[in-house]
């Protein structure tokens, strides 16, 4: 469908989709955001490899890279993957776009908060940006901002506006999280279609839903602690400073009455940093089930029981952040009970990764490249959750904390599984936003490329951190002592694992061409054109479908991914009744 | 781009429609019992998709009120669990003491006063919502007799604004009485939390306030009486929370220091 040409159409529908209340438009909206902030992220972070390994690089524009620098690389990297792709896209993207229709209903709960959500999530990112052009340059502390240094604005670079900037834009970010959250969670409660009961909801939608729950309560507490620390910064309170605190040679007792604790910060910042994790993993892998079903013509192994462990790992989710806190001088009884609360996490996250297999077991799955993308999801899931349980011990947490083992193991398990849900919802919604479909052969390519790039990047990292790798250190040459001879025994490995990083990156460039590529030139796809079960390819949902005109009543008859195979025909039954007669024969 | 992404018009679609027998007049009685949403044991029959019901407008928004109270309650439960952090922390001196420099803020009395004056605006801001869903009225409403409903409801809920002004002034005055003892914002760690907690709750209320003018003008402005149920009904909602959580609050600023 062309976009219509009126008279000064082009001011006009610019306004309309710029300013749009249709959660369509803003879930687009928010994925060109992600797209954006997916892309400078990724630019940073190769700034950061390369300067690892080749710290003489000369960064073209800038000259070379100090500590402060590559500090400040490692907090906007970090920040914008979390906040404003793992966090915008899968929940507030694809959640836009999709979710609606997954449960029978129009529109979202509230849309005009809806469309003020997405302007004040940009906001943040345009804070965040703007950031690296004040005076003393972008915040330094890390995307957890942990205090002493981030509570004194003296501190040093990056200490000193920048991290105001930086507090904003991530208190807007909050703001916007819970309003966008509480929107979801309304509209799921309340905008279902006929028939659509708690358990036949997709599990997508219920990733989503626990997501927006763990929104909700987590994001305020995170705003909470922004305050506090924006007091001590500027109001000469001390939270987060400890009495007698000496920085930069200045003890920051005088102007800092009463003893404060770095470790509050770090309880306050992980109730939300935990939970954040999940709310980034959630969705996907609820989209994993359900393309794992499809493409397998397979049931979902214990539907009611993932939707049990979807809770679950939401719950347990809240209740351990403490196992950031094994080295800081946490109680060691406390210690005790984050221990065994986060590796009880394995449990629902084991089950699910059972029912995973169980579903593609011995069926005959179509490799498609959303398949193959949901596929790689369970694979990074698995390799990256396996060193879950091993960080969750506090006596090897000892050893292994901020070295490049955790690295590994939140990159594989939360940037890499997640992006690869990203893109497995991408190629598989890629016709219900479009019309078309993505090209299977750059994706297939893309898709290999992409995994032998992330495995490559990051499993070399679990061993360069047992080496004794830190993080946060600009540099790998150059340190006195048997520490420096130690860090120089990592420098082949890193040195292979920047061009992983490389190629990985590159790969992307792929990605982006078969998106530009399938938007003009896509092979035009059919209706339903995976004979998925779910509602958003309901034909009166169909966004190729008139709106207005599809006034229809949409009903849902039974569980989504439900298949029949009699004597070798091969029966898909949609959640909804197709023109009367309940199956539908695929292609 | 030859495909678009979204539907041909993003034009808003009419909220209302004849065959929801709804006019848009709002002279429905809200008293349709096949409320609700969601797929569970709904009557469904005459309403397909979108609104169910008179209510499901007022429903939703509601709900949408409680979360975003839900996440406002965990934001003052984070700066409370730092109030007992902060109490309970101390430090070693030079000479090797341990030193908690925590010294209790004692409260001004004026403040049980405005205890009792919150109380009595959620009072007045209960029998507001109550008065927008009163039966008879509303059935008086729609058969459009005038709208009694809004005359019986304006002067409580202006009376809540009242109150809620009255309360913010005392505290004012409550702080200018510290101040006059010479306990500041950075006396002490307990006088940062009392502040703190009298601050973030005051700019609360000061929210609260603008709803609860938005609600007054809703009154008097909007023709739909479904649009000035939710304005009161969510404007109160939201009100009783604050007094619930300063009484939370008060409480732990009088007996847990
Ligand atoms: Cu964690």
């Amino acid at each position: 469908m062309a976009h219509r040409k009126t008279k000064g159409g082009a001011t006009v529908s610019f306004r309309r989709y710029l300013f749009s209340t249709n959660h369509r438009v803003i879930g687009v909206q928010y994925l060109v955001l992600a797209l954006v902030s997916v892309t400078i992220g990724t630019l940073l972070s190769l700034l950061m490899r390369i300067h690892l390994v080749w710290p003489d690089y000369i960064v073209p524009f800038h000259g070379p890279i100090l500590p402060e620098d590559y500090l400040a690389l490692v907090t906007i990297h970090g920040t914008i993957m979390l906040f404003f792709v793992l966090t915008t896209a899968p929940q507030s993207g694809f959640g836009n776009l999709i979710l609606p229709s997954q449960i029978g209903a129009r529109r979202m709960a509230f849309p005009v908060a809806n469309a003020i959500s997405f302007w004040l999530t940009a906001t943040a990112l345009l804070i965040l940006l703007s950031s690296t052009f004040v005076p003393g340059g972008s915040a330094i502390s890390g995307w957890t901002a942990y205090p002493p240094f981030s509570a004194i604005a003296s501190a040093g670079p990056g200490q000193g506006f920048g991290m105001d900037m930086w507090l904003a834009s991530i208190a807007v970010f909050a703001i916007a999280g819970t309003i966008g959250a509480i929107n979801t969670l309304v509209t799921i409660i309340k905008l279902r279609c006929e028939g659509m009961t708690w358990d036949r909801i997709p599990l997508t939608v219920w990733g989503w839903f626990t997501a927006a729950l763990l929104s909700v309560i987590a994001f305020s507490v995170l705003l909470a602690a922004l305050l506090l620390l924006f007091c001590d910064r500027h109001a000469g309170t001390s939270f987060f400073v400890p009495t007698g605190d000496l920085v930069n040679g200045v003890i920051h007792a005088a102007g800092h009455p009463g003893n404060g604790s770095p470790l509050l910060w770090l309880h306050l910042f992980w109730f939300f940093g935990h939970p954040e994790v999940y709310i980034a993993i959630l969705p996907g892998m609820g989209l994993t089930s359900m393309l794992l079903a499809n493409f397998s013509r397979r049931r979902v192994f214990a539907y009611r029981m993932m939707i049990f462990t979807t809770l679950l790992i939401g719950f347990l989710g809240i209740l351990l952040w403490g196992h950031h806190m094994f080295v800081a001088g946490l109680n060691p009884y406390a210690a005790s009970a984050f221990a065994v609360s986060t590796m009880a996490i394995a449990i629902p996250a084991s089950a699910k990764v059972l029912s995973w297999l169980v579903t593609v077991w011995r069926s005959r799955p179509r490799y498609t490249t959303a398949m193959l993308f949901s596929l790689g999801f369970v694979s990074l899931f698995i390799t990256g959750g396996l060193t879950g349980p091993v960080l969750a011990q506090p006596i090897l947490d000892e050893y292994l904390h901020n070295t490049f083992f955790v690295v590994a193991h939140f990159h594989l398990i939360m940037a890499m599984a997640g992006i690869f849900g990203l893109f497995a919802a991408t190629y598989y919604w890629f016709p219900l936003m479009s019309g078309r479909f993505m090209s299977e052969r750059l994706g297939r390519l893309h898709f290999w490329t992409t995994i032998v790039g992330a495995y490559a990047t990051f499993l070399p990292m679990h061993l360069t951190g047992l080496m004794g790798e830190p993080r946060h250190y600009a540099q790998l040459i150059g340190v006195p002592n048997a520490a420096g001879h130690l860090l120089a025994g990592t420098l082949p490995l890193n040195r292979f694992i920047t061009w992983s990083a490389i190629f990985l990156a590159t790969a992307q460039l792929l990605f982006f061409a078969n998106l530009i590529h399938s938007l003009y030139r896509g092979k035009i796809a059919p209706p339903n054109p995976w004979q998925a079960t779910t509602l958003e390819w309901h034909p009166a949902l169909h966004p190729n479908a008139p709106f207005e005109t599809s006034d229809g009543r949409i009903v849902v008859y039974r569980q989504p991914c439900e298949y029949l195979a009699t004597a070798g025909e091969e029966l898909i039954l949609p959640q909804w009744r197709s023109d009367g007669i309940p199956n539908i024969k695929p292609e | 781009m030859p495909t678009t992404i979204t539907p041909t018009s993003t034009e808003p679609k009419p909220r209302r429609h004849l065959e929801d027998h709804d006019h848009g007049s709002g002279r429905r009685p809200p008293t349709d019992k096949r409320t609700g949403g969601g797929g569970d044991n709904d009557n469904w029959n005459d309403r397909p998709n979108g609104r169910r019901g008179p209510r499901e407008r007022l429903v939703r928004y509601r709900m949408g009120i409680f979360f975003a109270l839900a996440s406002d309650l965990m934001f003052f439960v984070a700066i409370v669990s730092t109030f007992f952090v902060s109490q309970n922390t101390g430090h070693f001196d030079a000479y090797n003491n341990y030193v908690n420099e925590w010294s209790p803020t004692l409260i001004p009395p004026i403040l049980w006063l405005n205890t009792v004056v919150l109380i009595l605006s959620s009072i007045t801001m209960e029998t507001a919502r109550r008065r927008m869903f009163h039966e008879v009225d509303v059935m008086d409403e729609w058969l459009g007799l005038g709208k009694p409903i809004t005359r019986a409801a304006i002067p409580w809920v202006a009376a809540t604004v009242v109150l809620g002004i009255v309360f913010l002034i005392g505290q004012w005055i409550a702080w200018t009485q510290l101040a006059v003892q010479h306990v500041f914002f950075l006396s002490n760690p307990s006088s940062h939390f009392f502040y703190l907690i009298t601050g973030v709750h005051g700019i609360h209320l000061i929210l609260g306030i603008f709803g609860l003018v938005a609600a007054l003008i809703g009154l008097y402005a909007s023709h739909s009486l479904e649009t000035r149920q939710i304005m009161v009904d969510c404007a109160s909602w939201y009100w009783h929370s604050m007094g619930l959580f300063w009484l939370f609050l008060f409480t732990l600023l009088v007996f847990f220091q």
